[in-house]
């Protein structure tokens, strides 16, 4: 028998809490595949975040820390300083990375510290159970915006990818997409190269990667994907931000 | 190797390095300044690694970051910068990480003050965070004990995955004495720790984690930690002078206990019964020595520069069976031997006329 498709050993076999449509399963794979074909496995260290991937490192068959909200840059600073020769991510979602823990994602970009940040930007607080996330979108109703996000009122979205770029020690930030699977693939090799310029210690390496939402944002999976092609992508254009390269992916 | 002469928080830098500790995460505050000057440039030549956080918050995650990797690590700060960890320190006891901890106190609350001071006893003892955890509190009152006790900080930690809290002072960190310190030897190798995250190299992964969203299973984790502060009562340890037969016994600690001493040796020219006994570890509080430096007291008086904090931990342990009293200065204030002999004089004349002070 041949086999065409098996779990990426990077993955266990425990099944995920996420919802029906949610994309984290697809992005947990993209990451556990590129691992396995780095052939790196066996030396990376994963930290998972406060919010809807907080249980990741029961998902990821790799050694793991749990951070506290908003932490992961500062506990992957910690965890790469000690482990120099080993590959080190964070997983994070948008009110972890973009509220909460914005001080520590900021400074570790600014310090070059040579760790690949995944970016899980899906315009809401999941696990809380919808509140407004600073990267919800004008209008977009949540739990703690109910007449919409009114700027007047709540602000702007907050453009994490494009803020990170000007940072002369981030050495690449990208913003990709789930939603079909051209997309997918194409952020599959995007989050390989950021691993692989960490392999080569280039500095700070992050990529955001749009997701859904389609519990919180009262939608369908299908509808859920499409609204995030329709609606996120105008507000947060995909694309490479940054390379200390040059060139697209 | 001779003496020499160091300022208190240069002399706990060195002690780290030479404890074994390679790893150095902080924030700036007075008075603990001196620590993370001395480790910039010390950590590098021994192959450690230095790095001013952009917070103490971002400080002391990174503290569970390098912890979680195996490594002797440390963080330093002041009151208001100790705040700000707390939310780490309460992870890292979860999470069950070795680290240490220094707290150079300062006057507070909010902002304060700079000057020394010991106003946070209780959030040192209590554990400071959320969640039922403890430190182990080491105090140590002379520079020469901030040394030697740095060590045994590390090791503890190591020995009890906890984070250890070294609780000294401005005064402590930043006067200088004459300390002899621990041998440099470059060979140590720290303690194994096979839980630790260094990926997972031909075995199962290691996970550093302080979530447990079954209660039953948070609670059989809640009772595991209780189980270990349970142990550390042996590790308990407190000094006693002149309380053989004292009929007044002077509770302090740290810098306030060096005050504590001096009344000592005037009281007793004076041909006053006193004695001092001086906690060294606050948690575990040295119940039984404190028992029985006090078993012929009549009195106790605690003298602290706080607003009577290490009272209540005295009495609890004395298990009220004898008056304890309160001598202190607060604010960066420090209680001088006058003060506290003339509250030592006023119990002592009252004696006899059945009257509570």
């Amino acid at each position: 028998m041949i086999t065409v498709f098996e779990r990426p050993k990077s993955l266990t076999s425990a099944k995920t809490h996420y919802c029906p449509g949610c994309t984290h399963g697809i992005i947990h794979r993209l990451v556990a595949e590129v691992i396995d074909e780095l052939g790196v496995r066996e030396k990376t260290i994963g930290v998972s975040p406060v919010g809807c991937s907080v249980l990741a490192y029961n998902y990821f068959n790799l050694d793991m820390q749990q951070a506290a909200h908003g932490r992961a840059p500062a506990v992957a600073t910690g965890i790469k300083r000690v482990n120099r020769d080993k590959i080190v991510f964070t997983y994070q979602g948008d009110g972890d990375l973009a509220s909460i823990g914005t001080a520590e994602i900021i400074h570790a970009a600014a310090r070059g510290e040579n760790f690949t940040t995944i970016f899980v930007n899906n315009a809401i607080y999941g696990m809380t159970g919808g509140q407004m996330a600073p990267t919800t979108l004008l209008e977009q109703v949540s739990q703690t915006s109910p007449q919409g996000r009114d700027p007047s009122l709540q602000g702007y979205p907050i453009r994490m990818s494009e803020m990170l770029a000007t940072i002369e020690g981030a050495a690449f930030i990208a913003r990709v997409s789930v939603h079909n699977p051209q997309e997918v693939s194409k952020a599959k090799k995007t989050i390989k190269k950021a691993f692989e310029l960490q392999q080569a210690g280039r500095g700070f390496t992050l990529v955001e990667v749009l997701s859904t939402c389609p519990t919180n944002w009262g939608l369908t999976p299908r509808e859920a994907l499409k609204w995030l092609a329709d609606k996120m992508i105008p507000v947060y254009p995909l694309g490479v931000k940054k390379t200390l390269e040059g060139g697209e992916i | 190797m001779g003496k020499v002469l160091m300022k208190g928080n240069e002399a706990l830098g060195e002690a780290a390095v030479r404890a074994g500790c390679r790893y150095f995460f902080g924030y700036p505050i007075t008075p603990q300044n001196e620590i993370p000057h001395y480790l910039a440039k010390r950590l590098p030549e021994v192959g450690g690694v230095f790095v001013q956080a952009e917070s103490e918050i971002a400080a002391i995650n990174m503290v569970y970051g390098a912890a979680g990797s195996g490594a002797r690590v440390m963080t330093s700060s002041s009151g208001p910068g100790i705040s700000l960890k707390q939310e780490g320190i309460s992870y890292i006891a979860g999470a069950e990480l070795p680290c240490v901890i220094v707290n150079m106190q300062r006057g507070g609350p909010g902002l304060g003050g700079i000057q020394p001071a010991q106003s946070d006893y209780f959030q040192a003892v209590k554990g400071g965070g959320h969640g039922d955890y403890r430190l182990l509190v080491l105090a140590p009152a002379t520079i020469q004990e901030m040394v030697d006790l740095m060590g045994k900080a590390f090791d503890l930690a190591d020995e009890y995955r906890n984070p250890v809290m070294i609780l000294g002072d401005g005064i402590l960190g930043q006067m200088m004495e004459a300390v002899e310190l621990p041998p440099e030897d470059l060979s140590f190798k720290i303690p194994s720790k096979p839980w630790a995250t260094t990926g997972a190299k031909g075995r199962t992964p290691n996970i550093i984690n302080s979530l447990y969203l079954d209660p039953l299973e948070l609670e059989k984790h809640n009772l595991h930690l209780r189980n270990k502060y349970e142990q550390m009562r042996k590790e308990s340890m407190g000094e006693t002078y002149k309380t053989e037969d004292a009929e007044l016994v002077l509770v302090g600690y740290g810098s306030a206990a060096r005050v504590a001493k001096a009344v000592v040796d005037q009281g007793r020219a004076r041909g006053l019964k006193v004695g001092l006994f001086r906690p060294i570890t606050l948690f575990p509080f040295p119940k039984d020595d404190l028992q029985k430096a006090c078993c012929q007291a009549r009195h106790v008086i605690t003298v602290e520069m706080s607003l009577g904090q290490l009272i209540e931990d005295v009495r609890y342990n004395l298990e009220f069976k004898v008056p304890v009293h309160y001598c202190g200065r607060v604010g960066g204030m420090i209680p001088t031997t006058r003060d506290i002999l003339a509250k030592i004089e006023a119990l002592t004349n009252l004696q006899g006329e059945g009257e509570e002070v």
